[in-house]
């Protein structure tokens, strides 16, 4: 065969593979926004479900979500931030420990989500919680079931190393010039870093915090069994609540409810909320990313 | 600058020396606590790992432990043959005792924990059986359609995106693609249930709606985006002097390509489809919507398929707590975790050192 044509073939090969999968996401959109949008309105947005789940809106899912994300958030920012300060900063390179660390994290990156459920419910729900209700409750069941806060906690070690991963390259982005006109002036290394190098990063940390907003918000199977629930009548409470959200109703909806066809279009509607929130969440960070990369060149 | 020093140490009644003391010794305290506060919160990421590995398993272990007071109890052994049958991804830990299940499994009758190398998984029976092979068949049939499609589509687009397209597409395709990694796994499970389901039932025109192909083409789709990025750095990190003096001897793009360039990132390929695995393995999202969950035994990809990890989803919510199903439920997950654990080890030790052995020789 002429070489020419061979090219043609094989590049046309690749580059039918890079539009299969553009058409496979473009048509995932396509058909959430067509199927969910004539059913968006404001009170789907702001009501309770009703008669049996089979109509009104999602408000405590939507709630439920954001509350959940943003303990998950509180809980698992500072601990990222800190591992990627020592990492960048402080650790060397060759050192065991560092390695150690970042290979605890890569660990944490690839473990199943299912696996921190898993986790979650034998860590917090049976051994903390149920502790905490022998000493603080007298045995009476309350931290010892599922709740918001486990799920919370569990996501956040589900979401620690995209934190951990995202402030790490933006520290590594701040010019070494900085630091050093900083210890040149006398300053010592903490305050070096609390006043060069985090401020500096703030970038990085705000990519970090949204990519994990938006990664906990769409995740279903750690908080599976360690806190979301099916219907409530009421928002949560209290952190020993147990809370509903936005992807576990998608999850219910559409495989266990006992008439899926009735409720297709909250199904769609519900899927479409969850993607509008978790696409403009990661474009937020998309676009700071990018301006942290271009920084660094 | 220095002349300022020299200033400061002549004019000033303390010398340079001894403001450089008393700096360091007031703030060394707040340094020196800032960097153990730092180094400890650091090493939690190893303790929360080293914790899941502590409390996943200790929510699997009374199954050995039941095991091992019957075994006692129990005088009738028969041997049966069951070499090979636990698969190599099990725990080291645990294997005397799977060997004393395969001794005892004529007792099937009274001890549910004793049936876990069985063919059925029936857990919720008057006589349950928690046999997982129907679950590994299910998740190795699942996992091999996955790669099947998601690993020649994603090396093949970074081949593309990195060798052929002109640098201003390129800034197109790259985060139109890793956009899929966005998208939460519920979503592609419901775009499996709701679309992909139907599609691909009138295309083919077999029996179930939900099956192992449905299931596995849309675990792909969570898997592309991980292999494609990971292929596309591969690509990239080959020195671009390879791909210079391929194209200056005369070789066309597409040769250099797949003559030069893809050889040379071959170890870097190679983990990007260990990771790509493991996310097919562990996920279970779309594993619960799209694949059916039906546990059997059979190699036809157009029959329900139940996944280890949908096991544990679907399952976990609906058991006692303390029981064996719970037990064997964690049991599930601690072979997940180790299989993952070891994926990751393999992908991040063995091809790393590849790849750096192979540049360092030719730099």
């Amino acid at each position: 065969m002429n070489r020419n044509v061979k090219d043609t073939i094989v590049e046309g090969i690749t580059g039918v593979s890079v539009l299969l999968i553009i058409f496979i996401i473009v048509s995932i959109l396509a058909v959430t926004i067509v199927g969910g949008w004539p059913n968006l309105n404001w009170t789907f947005l702001s009501e309770f479900p009703k008669d049996g789940m089979t109509k009104g809106g999602i408000f405590p899912a939507i709630v439920g979500t954001a509350m959940m994300t943003i303990i998950m958030a509180v809980a698992a920012v500072p601990f990222g931030v800190i591992t990627a300060i020592y990492l960048a900063e402080y650790a060397s390179e060759k050192s065991v420990i560092a390695k150690t660390i970042r290979f605890a994290v890569k660990t944490l990156a690839v473990v199943p989500s299912i696996i921190f459920g898993l986790f979650g419910l034998g860590f917090f729900i049976g051994f903390i919680g149920k502790n905490m209700d022998g000493l603080l409750n007298g045995g009476e069941l309350k931290w010892g079931q599922p709740n918001i806060l486990w799920a919370s906690f569990t996501m956040a070690l589900l979401t620690l190393p995209v934190v951990i991963v995202s402030v790490e390259e933006a520290i590594r982005t701040i010019p070494r010039e900085m630091r050093e006109a900083s210890l040149a002036l006398g300053a010592t290394k903490w305050q070096t870093i609390r006043r060069v190098v985090l401020p500096g990063s703030v970038s990085g940390i705000l990519t970090g915090t949204i990519l994990a907003v938006s990664r906990g918000a769409g995740e279903v199977a750690p908080i599976l069994f360690t806190g979301a629930a099916y219907f409530l009548s009421d928002l949560p409470r209290s952190l020993s609540d147990q809370f509903m959200s936005l992807g576990y109703h998608i999850y219910i909806m559409s495989t266990q409810s006992s008439n899926v066809d009735a409720t297709l279009p909250i199904q769609f509607a519900t899927t479409l909320v969850l993607l509008l929130l978790t696409f403009s969440l990661n474009a937020v960070a998309v676009t700071l990313r990018y301006r942290i990369r271009k920084r660094a060149k | 600058m220095i002349k300022d020093l020299v200033r400061l140490k002549s004019k000033g009644q303390n010398t340079a020396k001894e403001i450089v003391s008393f700096n360091n010794k007031k703030f060394r305290f707040s340094d020196w606590f800032a960097e153990k506060v730092i180094k400890a919160v650091a090493f939690l990421s190893i303790a929360i790992v080293i914790l899941i590995f502590i409390f996943v398993f200790r929510e699997a272990f009374p199954i050995f432990k039941m095991d091992k007071k019957e075994a006692v109890s129990t005088e009738l052994l028969v041997q049966e043959s069951y070499g090979g049958a636990e698969t190599g991804s099990a725990s080291v830990k645990t294997t005397d005792n799977q060997v004393d299940n395969s001794n005892k499994i004529q007792a099937t009758d009274e001890k549910p924990s004793s049936t876990l190398l069985s063919k059925t998984w029936m857990p919720v029976s008057d006589n349950p059986r928690y046999g997982m092979w129907p679950l590994f068949l299910g998740t190795l049939k699942v996992t091999l359609i996955a790669l099947l499609f998601a690993a020649p589509v994603s090396i093949l687009a970074a081949i593309y995106t990195s060798m052929f397209a002109k640098p201003r597409i390129r800034e197109i395709i790259k985060p139109v693609i890793e956009l899929l990694a966005g998208f939460p796994s519920v979503v592609i499970g419901f775009f499996a249930l709701m679309v992909m389901a139907t599609v691909f039932q009138n295309i083919f025109g077999y029996a179930s709606r939900l099956n192992g192909f449905v299931g596995g083409i849309a675990m792909g789709l969570a898997a592309i985006p991980i292999i494609y990025t990971l292929t596309e750095d591969a690509l990239t990190a080959v020195p671009r002097t390879f791909t210079e003096a391929s194209l200056g001897l005369g070789a066309s793009r597409r040769q250099t390509a797949f003559y030069v360039v893809l050889p040379a990132a071959v170890p870097g390929i190679f983990a990007a489809v260990v990771l790509g695995i493991g996310r097919i393995f562990g996920e279970t999202m779309i594993a619960l919507m799209a694949t059916g969950n039906a546990a059997m035994i059979s190699m036809n990809p157009f029959d329900s398929v139940r996944t280890l990890s949908a096991t544990i989803g679907a399952e976990m919510a609906e058991v006692v707590f303390g029981d064996t199903h719970y037990n064997v439920l964690f049991l599930i997950g601690s072979l997940l975790f180790i299989f993952t654990f070891a994926l990751n080890a393999l992908a991040e030790f063995y091809f790393k050192n590849m790849i750096i052995r192979r540049y360092q020789s030719k730099k």
